[in-house]
Formats: structure tokens, C-alpha cells, sequence
């Protein structure tokens, strides 16, 4: 069975979309490891390096997501997991910015897929079952 | 007539408590230096004799039964794969059975921490590593080079669960003296204690106590029976909680100030607020924490590396004192009581300096984030904040003529916000030094235990 890390980023306290994930995710047949919100990029890495997970999938829904995020990737080459697929969604920039731009800065931060507001997890489980098979 | 003797066989006294238990009473105490070096008979001859000299006649035992911290204590290394968590879930299960934890090592190890896992003379080696199902390779890993390097101390393996089989494997091919045990950490950040505590312990009784020489006084007595720290872990348990009819005292903080440690245990939940926001590996009810550089004379060094050189040299100035000078003739000379009150000032300001340092570590935290809704918090570690009782033990404490100015140590005293220290409790003291003894007397009877402690752990 695939592992996938779930969690809120940063000083975010949005609850309700992240149970609403683990609950899809698990039913779809992964193991969902679901850190909560107010999560560090390092309580992510540490629980994906435990858990040997195939995915981080990070949710930012107050606006702050680019701050929160920067560096993830540096942090993953570091911990010894490189190559693990990172996911960011939810709102994951104040207000309405040009999505193509916001998308670009996340994929050049090392992110594997950057999803728009308003993206519903289920139209990313396509992606997921792409990524890492299952 | 029933009487019990409780035996606590200390690094440095071997402590004597004799109890009526149809009076329900303690009858005498007494102490003598620990001869674990040379017959630990001896030393606890001694002190029998002064046992029952105060008793005025040599009384019979239908019971007698001790824990020990002679010899070093209990010796660990925990060994797990990320630092906040099954590392600090192996750690904390170590503090937990009543071991020091000497070394900590996370991720792949290598050779020269396993060299140092031999020289530092380590008990019990416990391997952490991986939630269940998740990283399996680092502990296997690590199994191996430990193999590798013909390790033949015991060694707890509980880790994740799926490597289980392959680590039994290493641990036969390397003739290893391995056991087998559940996760500590078997999802991310959940805990999983009992069953590796209790297996720390077990292989200290069967094995640790033989290899020190403590085992010697088997022949003497019904049984050694726990790790003194886990006995003191175990009474503070009792107290806090109540047994039967007899009511605990709620939520509890100990502080034991020792040559060697400064020892702190918390009996409470993580956090009584609904307005929290819990992060972090899950937290023991019952938590003890060690400092190992913290200490009255084996590690009073520790207490002047813990200052900046400005505040050496400001209480230096303030205190007319070289601070730097009493804590070298503290470290050279381990056994020295004070002999005047210039040394009982030195060693009331030390014992403040690890009570409040050893709060610092121990304690949780707590950060404000703010929503529209107001602000919510967001903590990690322990809430000491309602905590009813602080309860001081060890003998600096007990002999101090200030003892309530060094519990204060480990409440707010500098008021600072994000420090969940206990705000206004009472303090009480552990005067006739029992706390080890009836943690002992907990394993044979409880209420009794309890009502004893209730009546001698005291109000300053
Ligand atoms: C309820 C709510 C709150 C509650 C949260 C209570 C709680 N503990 O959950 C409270 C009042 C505390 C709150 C506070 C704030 N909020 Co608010 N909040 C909302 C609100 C109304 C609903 C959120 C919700 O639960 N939605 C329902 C769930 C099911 O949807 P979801 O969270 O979006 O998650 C789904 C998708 O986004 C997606 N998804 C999420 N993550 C990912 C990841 C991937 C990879 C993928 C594919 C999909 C995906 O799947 C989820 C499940 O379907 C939204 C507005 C809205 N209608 O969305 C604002 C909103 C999210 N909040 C907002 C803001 C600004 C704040 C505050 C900063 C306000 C302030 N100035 O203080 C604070 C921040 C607090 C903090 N530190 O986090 C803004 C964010 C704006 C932005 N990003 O540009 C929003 C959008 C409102 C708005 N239009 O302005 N908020």
C-alpha cells in the first residue's frame, strides 16, 4: 500500500478540507498519514521519512502557502528523500493572482503539482493514481 | 504483626525504610554508604544495624524487597530514525523504565557511535526506527552494523513492526543478545510505552543487576525488583492519581536534585484547554525527564557551562562568591556535605540554578496564532500550568533551610508567556526521603503506599 503525508502548512488552522482529503484519500485505497494542521515543513519530512511515504501532499488555504512552502524541496534533498513527490492545493496565495504564474514559482520551488483554488481532491486522485500507481 | 523492608540501593546511600503494616506507619529510616564496589552486603549490614539501633532491637521482616540506582544506575543508548520522533519516543521510554539515557543516535549510525556505545560501558541498547509499515531500511541498517561490530549487550528491538523477522534474522546471525518488542512509535507521533519499558525492565532484573554485583544481596533478601527512578515514577504515579477510596492529590510535579542528575516528573494529561492546538509527538501521562548535566557535585560543571560568562561574573559580584572555584570543589570532592553556611548558601543557589533549568527543559510551550475568531494556541510538550502540588526530594532539597525558594525555581518567576510553567502551586517535601520506598511498597500494597505518603510528603 502507497503512503501518503497529509497536513495544513505553516500557522494555518483550516481543519475542515484536510479531514475531508484523508478521508477520500483513504477510501481510494492509500494509507494516509494525516499530520493536522499547523504543520512545519520538518513534522511532514519527519513523518514521511517514518513512515517511508511515496507522497506529501500539502494543503495551504490562508493565503500564505508561498512563504510556508519555499525550501521544501532543498529540506527533502537533505533528509535523504529526494525524489518523493510533492502536491500543494487550496488557496495557496492571497486573492486572485494569475494561477499560470502562482503554478510556475511553486513548480520551480521543486513541487510536482500545484492544484488552483477550488481544485477538489478527487479531480487529483487521477494524478496520484498516475504518480504513484494503485 | 506484619513489617516490610524497603531497601533503596542509591549510587552513593543505601536507604533503609522499615514499615508497620498494620499500623500503617513507618517505623524507622536509616542509611549507609553504598559498597557496591567492593560487597553490597556490607553496606546494607551497616545500615541495618543503625536500623535497629534506632529501633532499639533487631526487628523480623516478612518482606523485603528493593530497587537500585548503584552502580551507574541504569545505562542506555536509544538509537531511533528521525530526531522528534521515534528518537524521542525511544528516549523518553528509557527515562520512563528509570534508565539514563548516555547516548542518543538517530538515522544511519556509525562506527564510532557504536564505539562509544562500548566505552561509555551502555547497559541496554534500545533500536527504534520507523513507524509500523513505514522506513525499515535504517533499522536493519543499523541491526547490522551493531552485529557488524559484535555487540553483544542486550538490545531491545522496537521498531517498525514489518521488519520485525528480518531483525530477529541479524540478531541470530550475529549471535546477538537481541529482543524482540512492540513499536514505540507504531503511527507518527503516537506513543507506544509499556511494552518496551517493561522489558527494559525485566532485562535489568535478569541481567544488569548480576553484572554490577547487586544481584549479590539476592541471597539476603526476597528481591531487587526496580530501577530506583522508576520506582520514584511510580509513587509520584500513585500520589497524583489515589487508589481506591483513598484520593490522589491531582496533578503532581516532582523535582529530585541529585549529585549526578536533576530528575523531573510530571503526573498530569498534556493540556486541560479546548483552546489548544496539540502538535508534536504524544506526550506521557506520567513523564520523567533527566538532566544529566545538571547536578549538586558529579555534575555541578554542568550548572556554570548553563551560564553566560556575564552572569557568572554577575553573581559572582552579587553573591561576593567564585562561583567557578565551589563548583570545582563540589566536582572534586563528590561526597562533601556542607560544612558551613557559606557552602549551604552555594549549594541552595545551585539547586535553585537546576530546578529552574531543569523546568526549562522539561516544560511544554506555547505559541498565539491569531483568527478571526480570536486567538488560537498552539503548543507543544506539557501544560504544567494548573498543576496542584510541586513535591521536592533528594537530599539538597531536604536538608535546605529555604527548601520553598527552590521549588519556587520551577514556576513562571520571570514571567515568561510562552513557558506552560506550574503557576501557583503548593509546595511540599518529601522530608523523610520515602518517595523510592513506596514505590516499591506500591508493587505490594498500594493503599498503603498511598496512605503513607499522604502522611509524610508535607507542606513546607
Ligand atoms: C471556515 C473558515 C475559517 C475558519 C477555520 C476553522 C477551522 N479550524 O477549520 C476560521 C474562522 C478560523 C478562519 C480563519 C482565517 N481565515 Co478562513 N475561511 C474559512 C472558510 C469560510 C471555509 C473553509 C472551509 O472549511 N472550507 C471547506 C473545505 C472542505 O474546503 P477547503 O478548506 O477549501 O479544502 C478543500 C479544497 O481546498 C481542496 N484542497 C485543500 N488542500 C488541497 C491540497 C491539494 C494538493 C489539492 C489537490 C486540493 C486541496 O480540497 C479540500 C477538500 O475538498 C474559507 C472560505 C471558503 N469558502 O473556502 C475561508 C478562507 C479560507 N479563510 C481565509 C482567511 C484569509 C482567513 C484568515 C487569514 C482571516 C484573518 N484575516 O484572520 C484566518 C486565518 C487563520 C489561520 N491562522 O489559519 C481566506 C483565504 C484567502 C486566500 N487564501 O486568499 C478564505 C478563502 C476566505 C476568503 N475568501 O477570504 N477561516
Amino acid at each position: 500500500m502507497k503512503t501518503i503525508v497529509i497536513g495544513v502548512i505553516g500557522a494555518d488552522v483550516h481543519a475542515v478540507g484536510n479531514k475531508i482529503i484523508e478521508f477520500t484519500l483513504s477510501n481510494a485505497g492509500y494509507h494516509v498519514v494525516n499530520i493536522g494542521v499547523l504543520s512545519s515543513q520538518e513534522d511532514f519530512i519527519n513523518a514521511a521519512i517514518e513512515t517511508a511515504a511515496d507522497l506529501i501532499l500539502v494543503s495551504s488555504l490562508y493565503g500564505h502557502g508561498e512563504i510556508d512552502c519555499r525550501g521544501m524541496r532543498e529540506k527533502c534533498i537533505e533528509a535523504g528523500i529526494a525524489d518523493i513527490c510533492l502536491y500543494v492545493g487550496g488557496n495557496i496565495v492571497v486573492g486572485k493572482q494569475d494561477f499560470s504564474e502562482v503554478k510556475t514559482r511553486f513548480l520551480e520551488m521543486g513541487f510536482n503539482r500545484v492544484y488552483p483554488p477550488g481544485t477538489p481532491i478527487d479531480d487529483a486522485l487521477k494524478d496520484i493514481r498516475e504518480d504513484l500507481g494503485e | 504483626m506484619a513489617n516490610y523492608l524497603l531497601i533503596d540501593f542509591g549510587s552513593t546511600f543505601t536507604k533503609l525504610c522499615a514499615i508497620d503494616t498494620e499500623a500503617e506507619d513507618i517505623i524507622e529510616t536509616a542509611s549507609y554508604f553504598t559498597t557496591v564496589d567492593t560487597d553490597i552486603r556490607a553496606g546494607y549490614h551497616e545500615a541495618l544495624n543503625r536500623l535497629f539501633m534506632k529501633i532499639g532491637s533487631p526487628i523480623e521482616f516478612e518482606q523485603v524487597i528493593a530497587c537500585s540506582s548503584a552502580a551507574g544506575g541504569l545505562k542506555m543508548a536509544a538509537i531511533g530514525l528521525v530526531e522528534e520522533l521515534t528518537v524521542e519516543a525511544a528516549k523518553r521510554v528509557c527515562l520512563g523504565a528509570g534508565a539514563k539515557v548516555d547516548l542518543v543516535f538517530s538515522h544511519h549510525i556509525n562506527k564510532s557511535e557504536i564505539q562509544q556505545i562500548i566505552d561509555r560501558k551502555i547497559d541496554i541498547i534500545l533500536l527504534a526506527g520507523g513507524a509500523d509499515g513505514g522506513n525499515s531500511e535504517c533499522v536493519l541498517f543499523n541491526a547490522n552494523l551493531l552485529g557488524e561490530m559484535g555487540i553483544h549487550i542486550p538490545i531491545i528491538y522496537a521498531g517498525n513492526k514489518s521488519a520485525q523477522d528480518e531483525i530477529r534474522d541479524t540478531f541470530e546471525q550475529y549471535g546477538m543478545d537481541g529482543y524482540i518488542c512492540d513499536n514505540v512509535m507504531p503511527k507518527v507521533n503516537v506513543m507506544n510505552i509499556d511494552p518496551a519499558r517493561d522489558m527494559i525492565r525485566q532485562i535489568f532484573l535478569d541481567k544488569i543487576i548480576e553484572a554490577k554485583g547487586i544481584k549479590a544481596i539476592e541471597s539476603e533478601i526476597d528481591a531487587v525488583i526496580l530501577p530506583t527512578p522508576n520506582a520514584v515514577l511510580e509513587a509520584a504515579k500513585l500520589l497524583s492519581e489515589g487508589y481506591l477510596d483513598e484520593s490522589g492529590l491531582g496533578d503532581i510535579v516532582v523535582l529530585d536534585i541529585g549529585g549526578a542528575t536533576t530528575d523531573m516528573y510530571s503526573i498530569c494529561s498534556v493540556s486541560r484547554r479546548s483552546d489548544v492546538i496539540v502538535s508534536g509527538l504524544e506526550e506521557p501521562f506520567a513523564k520523567r525527564t533527566v538532566e544529566g548535566d545538571l547536578g549538586m557535585r558529579y555534575s555541578a560543571p554542568g550548572i556554570i557551562k548553563s551560564l553566560s560568562q556575564q552572569e557568572i561574573e554577575f553573581i559572582n559580584k552579587e553573591k561576593n562568591v567564585d562561583i567557578e572555584e565551589e563548583v570545582q570543589k563540589r566536582y572534586n570532592d563528590v561526597k562533601s556535605l556542607p560544612q558551613n553556611a557559606h557552602d549551604e548558601f552555594i549549594d541552595q543557589f545551585l539547586a535553585e540554578v537546576c530546578a529552574y533549568r531543569a523546568m526549562h527543559r522539561h516544560v511544554g510551550r506555547i505559541e498565539e496564532v491569531y483568527t478571526p475568531m480570536g486567538k488560537v494556541y498552539n503548543q507543544t510538550g506539557k501544560d504544567l500550568t494548573d498543576i496542584k502540588y510541586v513535591i521536592g526530594t533528594g537530599g539538597v532539597i531536604i536538608n535546605s533551610n529555604d527548601k520553598e525558594n527552590i521549588l519556587r525555581r520551577t514556576t513562571n518567576i520571570l514571567h515568561n508567556p510562552t513557558e506552560l510553567r506550574p503557576q501557583d502551586p503548593l509546595f511540599l517535601v518529601d522530608q523523610k526521603y520515602i518517595l523510592a520506598a513506596m514505590g516499591l511498597l506500591k508493587q505490594k500494597n498500594p493503599y498503603l503506599a498511598l496512605r503513607i505518603m499522604k502522611k509524610y510528603i508535607v507542606e513546607i
